[in-house]
């Protein structure tokens, strides 16, 4: 199973209202998969700024002095903000590769959800409510965001196998379904150069997008290749900076609606996700069609 | 017209509610308001009454109808009227994925488009759809009639045993053993019936439609089809 919730914004009113919206949609897919949850929101980007959210099993220890050292160690302001178990780091744009190279030495057990100018990814294990409660996702504004619900098949249920998983900057994908042949991907995208955190299936996806998109590739021919490249079951979402895709396995078993207004593009691996959304009975439902590429960018 | 609030009094009493009319009833005619895309909406009914559903519903509206008509006033979720018996399914809008299947007895009109894998495994079901149908519609199907007005999409049909299939548009491709067939006159006056029970009479014509059925090579064992199993 699975769920999968997305909502990217047309119209700027609602932004202040993202995170209440996509949260309410995320809760209703509880019974989807109740082992770990987790949501990408990307906020407007402020010009020359980046963030860097990271995770970390003792956040206490971690999080204490975490700002300071990676500016001393960058030569450069960082702040941030502790919310339970992660915690958002706000950067020089320039400076976010030389912080992420240093939260390696200064914080070895610390993980990054999620890096770049507008991205922020929080996942723990446990249900969407608990986990939107812990990180205050619905007092968040923001563009567009994804949501994921998680029962899970292809690794352990853990913070890191949550989804969604992000492998390049501001670009994060979710993931209902299952991939066959993930190790033999996994095995040329290392060769590749790409580094992977877990042995999840969906990693591989999100990696196997982000590789294609470093190669010069756009992100409809980055999810096109998904259709040949991987075999197995699968719905994917992505988000990026400027928008959000889906695309789904030839079968196309996995569940999937979409709903658009002249306020929203919304994503629901069913419809009862979306009951609540403003002008929802008005708006143009429809189901996406197998091994076909849709996405929105502003 | 009895209503019922989904919203407020849940789905284990609307379907307890509905379980409850027998044949004699004079509750016929029913309004479930608030589905909100719920699951298993007038699961198991088995009473000649009508249930009129507003708006749209989530997996298995109607499932193993008997008698009952159910009407949804939206667009249904995977796996409307699944193993109906008997009765009548109408969707207003699109239906997901393998709408009708199993399905023994009845009629299910989509007025939308329905996806993959509408009539999968039928046996004796009528479906009429409006609009298209999705990829292996039809698939291993046994008995009964499919009719669509749109287009079908890749392998209708595949496996088919001696379920008809008529489609009045395009279709992607065939399943294995399935073969376009002759309309001869028997076939007008099935789809004629068809169209006025499906409401969609006024929209087509009978002899607008192909036919479609078993080639017959593959379901009775055959050594020389022996690559094909």
């Amino acid at each position: 199973m699975c769920g999968i919730v997305g909502l990217f914004l047309k119209d700027p009113k609602l932004e202040p209202k993202l995170g209440e919206m996509l949260t309410d949609m995320l809760i209703t897919m509880t019974d989807r998969g109740p082992d770990s949850a987790g949501i990408a929101i990307y906020g407007r980007p402020e010009k020359g700024k980046a963030k860097l959210t990271v995770q970390s099993a003792n956040p206490d220890a971690d999080f204490a002095s975490l700002a300071e050292d990676l500016g001393k160690a960058v030569a450069g302001k960082v702040t941030g903000v502790v919310k339970d178990t992660h915690m958002v780091l706000e950067l020089p744009e320039d400076r976010l590769d030389a912080a992420r190279h240093a939260l390696k030495s200064l914080r070895p057990a610390a993980k990054v959800m999620s890096a770049g100018e507008g991205i922020e990814i929080y996942k723990e294990v446990g249900l969407p409510k608990d986990v939107a409660a812990r990180f205050e996702v619905a007092r968040m504004s923001g563009t567009h965001g994804i949501g994921h619900t998680r029962m899970a098949t292809e690794s352990a249920v853990t913070t890191m196998g949550a989804h969604p998983f992000s492998t390049g900057s501001d670009q994060c994908l979710v993931h209902n379904g299952s991939l066959s042949n993930h190790n033999s991907v996994r095995r040329v995208l290392r060769q590749a150069g790409m580094t992977f955190e877990t042995e999840n299936d969906t990693e591989v996806a999100a990696a196997f997008i982000s590789h294609k998109l470093q190669e010069g590739a756009k992100l409809g021919e980055a999810m096109e290749a998904t259709l040949t490249d991987l075999d197995g079951f699968f719905t994917f979402v992505v988000g990026t900076k400027n928008g959000f895709g889906v695309v789904r396995d030839p079968i196309a078993c996995k569940p999937a609606v979409m709903a658009e207004t002249d306020q929203y593009v919304a994503f629901g691996s069913e419809y009862r996700a979306m009951v609540n959304l403003p002008g929802i009975d008005s708006a143009r439902v429809w189901e996406p069609e197998p091994a076909t590429v849709y996405f929105w960018e502003r | 017209m009895q209503t019922f609030d989904l919203e407020a009094q849940g789905l284990r009493q609307l379907n307890t509610t509905l379980h409850a009319l027998k044949g004699q009833t004079n509750e016929t005619a029913w309004e479930i308001v608030n589905p909100k895309g719920a699951h298993a909406i007038a699961v198991g009914l088995d009473a000649p009454v009508d249930v009129t559903v507003r708006g749209s519903t989530g997996y298995y509206c109607a499932g193993m109808n008997k008698q009952a008509t159910v009407r949804v006033k939206g667009s249904a979720g995977p796996g409307v009227a699944e193993n109906m018996m008997s009765g009548t399914v109408i969707i207003d809008g699109d239906a997901s994925q393998y709408a009708g299947a199993t399905g023994r007895g009845g009629l299910l009109v989509i007025k939308g488009n329905a996806s993959s894998r509408c009539g999968i495994s039928m046996k004796g079901i009528d479906i009429v759809v409006h609009g298209n149908i999705g990829h292996m519609s039809a698939f291993m199907a046994q008995s009964g009639n499919m009719v669509v007005l749109g287009d079908a999409g890749e392998a209708l049909g595949d496996s088919l045993y001696e379920a008809r299939l008529f489609v009045r548009g395009s279709v992607k491709s065939l399943g294995a053993d399935c073969i376009e067939k002759e309309m001869r006159p028997e076939h007008i006056a099935i789809l004629a019936d068809l169209l006025k029970r499906g409401e969609a009479d006024h929209l087509a014509k009978p002899e607008e439609f192909k036919r479609y059925g078993s080639a017959r090579k593959l379901y009775t064992f055959n050594i020389d089809n022996a690559s094909s199993y």
